[in-house]
């Protein structure tokens, strides 16, 4: 999980303390090595204390709103894989959220209330999906790349508006939370917090790591030049294919999570606006940086949270925040602490 | 299921078709020369209609308020082009969908806080309510006529402009090779400027025409722009004539599926089945019918850039 800072202590080791005075504008991670190596261990730290603390400070609503974050930045974290290393700019990820919730629908409504097989059935059919899906989208480049997942999006959109048994465009509430085995059902109240958590954390540090490995950079020479790639005797297609299909079961699992933590699905978690959102989340916090897609959905859902507190009219400052980062930070937020390490 | 009802169906489909396209020109010819995505063109019909429909309460007008929609779009499009779109030009697409998107969302907050949170009732003009007898036995509205005649007429146009004129000319030099063009003297920020604010003139007359025979309300321009960006996709991005084909196959592919996938479905399988098939392959048949296209022909049917 930390090894990228453990890159940039050694440079700042060996460069020494004199660089630091040299350029005092040197990235976070470079002058303070031994913070930055530490701080995702402390993230980590707070958010699990955060359930135990909160009753204290009064915040009791904020661990549901936190939980919700957790399993949006898994579902952003999985869109950056493919979107930020792989170059595959898809707009129907929201799609497979709502394939991993409909899993969970079917199987709750065929009797089953385990919720490990739930989650579980989530990542297996989504990644099903996101592997009929894939094989047909990778073989398009550049636009119709984007529009031809947003159209699977969209039929599996209609599908589910139209599956009346799952209750259709009303939706389907989940009245009982589904099973997480007696080691942790009644333990506390927030045990489904830390699950999430711990979710989280593993999907985070994978993503991080397979980023970083031989198929990482594969990955990322194939955004960068495709065609050299399949010069030097890559399988593009299939390499791109396993990010695709490894991206679209991990959105599937947080939708199944998304389905337990609302009680509730319905087809508007895979309307296209949905796919956009996420796309968007992870393009604020920094595409293809290993704390883009978190920072990006903290950020947007904090800001929602926050102004929707104290005004009906909260979408427009979200929009003007688009609209700056887009002229003003256009690498995300991930990339204004790290700006002289060198690109991604 | 008779004649008739085919027949007006197929009516139904020419005129959504129609519509469709007057949405995907503007689309189609921005993406085309500019090479950018704009989300917000939704928005643009959104405004149209909204415009259109409180005009049309106040004046009693029909014609004033068409015109009142389409002035006070190409304003407001002339402004974000100035403000916004002319930055993201040389941007990558997915910028383009980034700030686009932003400016998707301050649009449905300027609606909400301008006309609010319901959604409008805009009424057909009163000289066009009734059916008109087209054959024996087959009524049809005379306001569904009027917007097939003004779709008809407004394609006409937009062909003559685009391939008769100096100005069409221009268009499709950058359309074709944006930087041909540029190295031959066009200026193509101006010609840019133009088709931008065409197009958006473009949704407004849609989105007022289409105001009477929908639900004027916050988020139909989201709704309608997946339509009309799979209209563009399949007519080949940048060709008008490719939109105005493509739209037309949409509309049609649309309107019957819905009309006539449920009755076919349910001939063939039980009703329970046939009800729940019936609306999901209605909805999904032209994203059935864009991923066929791109599978025979990737780029388009009638790709701008031969």
């Amino acid at each position: 999980m930390n090894r990228p800072a453990s890159d940039s202590s050694r440079v700042a080791a060996t460069t020494g303390a004199a660089a630091v005075a040299e350029h005092p504008h040197q990235p976070f991670a470079v002058r303070f090595p031994g913070f930055a190596r530490r701080l995702p261990w402390l993230v980590l730290a707070i958010l699990a204390l955060f359930p135990l603390l909160a009753p204290t400070f009064g915040l009791e609503y904020y661990v549901g709103f936190v939980r919700r974050l957790l399993i949006v930045a898994i579902a952003a974290s999985s869109l950056n894989f493919i979107l930020g290393y792989g170059g595959m700019a898809a707009l129907g990820h929201a799609g497979f959220i709502g394939v991993g919730a409909y899993t969970v629908v079917a199987l709750v409504e065929a009797g089953f209330s385990s919720a490990w097989l739930a989650w579980g059935g989530a990542l297996v059919v989504a990644g099903l999906s996101a592997a009929l899906i894939g094989a047909v989208s990778l073989r398009t480049r550049g636009v119709y790349f984007i529009m031809i997942t947003l159209a699977f999006a969209q039929m599996l959109y209609y599908l589910a508006v139209s599956l009346r048994t799952y209750g259709g465009d009303d939706g389907y509430g989940l009245y009982t939370p589904l099973e997480m085995g007696v080691w942790l059902d009644g333990v506390h109240p927030d045990v489904f917090y830390w699950v999430v958590l711990v979710i989280a954390a593993l999907v985070f540090a994978c993503f991080s790591r397979v980023a970083h490995s031989r198929y990482g950079h594969a990955l990322r020479g194939i955004r960068d030049n495709e065609t050299r790639m399949v010069a030097l005797g890559y399988p593009v297609y299939r390499l791109k294919l396993a990010g695709f299909i490894a991206a679209g079961a991990v959105a599937g699992l947080a939708g199944g999570l998304l389905a337990s933590h609302n009680a509730f699905v319905s087809p508007a978690m895979m309307h296209w606006t949905q796919s956009a959102l996420l796309l968007v989340m992870v393009m604020l916090g920094g595409l293809g940086r290993r704390w883009g897609a978190p920072l990006g959905v903290a950020l947007w859902l904090v800001l929602e949270e926050t102004l929707k507190m104290h005004t009906d009219y909260w979408h427009w400052p979200l929009g003007v925040l688009l609209l700056l980062a887009v002229f003003h930070a256009p690498q995300g937020l991930a990339a204004l602490s790290e700006r002289r390490e060198g690109g991604r | 299921m008779d004649a008739i009802f085919v027949f007006e169906q197929l009516l139904n489909g020419l005129g959504y078709g129609l519509m469709l396209f007057l949405i995907a020109a503007g689309l189609t010819l921005v993406f085309g020369i500019m090479d950018t995505m704009n989300l917000a063109h939704g928005s643009l019909y959104m405004a149209g209609a909204y415009v259109a429909a409180r005009v049309h309460e106040a004046s009693a007008s029909f014609a004033l308020a068409v015109l009142a929609a389409v002035l006070v779009t190409v304003a407001v499009a002339a402004l974000l082009e100035v403000l916004v779109i002319r930055r993201l030009y040389r941007r990558d697409h997915l910028v383009q969908v980034l700030a686009t998107f932003g400016i998707i969302l301050i649009a449905d907050d300027a609606v909400k806080a301008i006309w609010g949170v319901a959604p409008l009732m805009a009424s057909t003009p009163a000289a066009l309510a009734g059916p008109v007898q087209l054959a024996e036995g087959l009524p049809y509205p005379s306001y569904r006529l009027l917007l097939i005649a003004a779709g008809l007429l407004v394609a006409l146009g937009l062909y003559l402009l685009v391939n008769k004129t100096r100005i069409g000319m221009l268009v499709r030099a950058g359309a074709s090779n944006r930087q041909m063009a540029e190295f031959m003297g066009v200026r193509v920020g101006t010609v840019f400027a133009f088709v931008f604010a065409l197009g958006a003139g473009l949704a407004a007359l849609a989105g007022a025409l289409m105001a009477p025979i929908s639900s004027v309300q916050i988020g139909m321009g989201e709704a309608i722009l997946i339509p009309a960006l799979v209209v563009i996709v399949i007519g080949g991005i940048g060709s008008i004539r490719g939109a105005f084909v493509a739209a037309l196959l949409v509309g049609l592919v649309d309107t019957a599926g819905r009309a006539f996938l449920p009755l076919a479905l349910r001939a063939v399988l039980p009703p329970s089945v046939a009800a729940d098939l019936g609306p999901a392959l209605a909805g999904i048949a032209m994203y059935v019918l864009m991923a066929a296209v791109l599978t025979l022909k990737p780029a388009g049917l009638f790709p701008a850039r031969a």
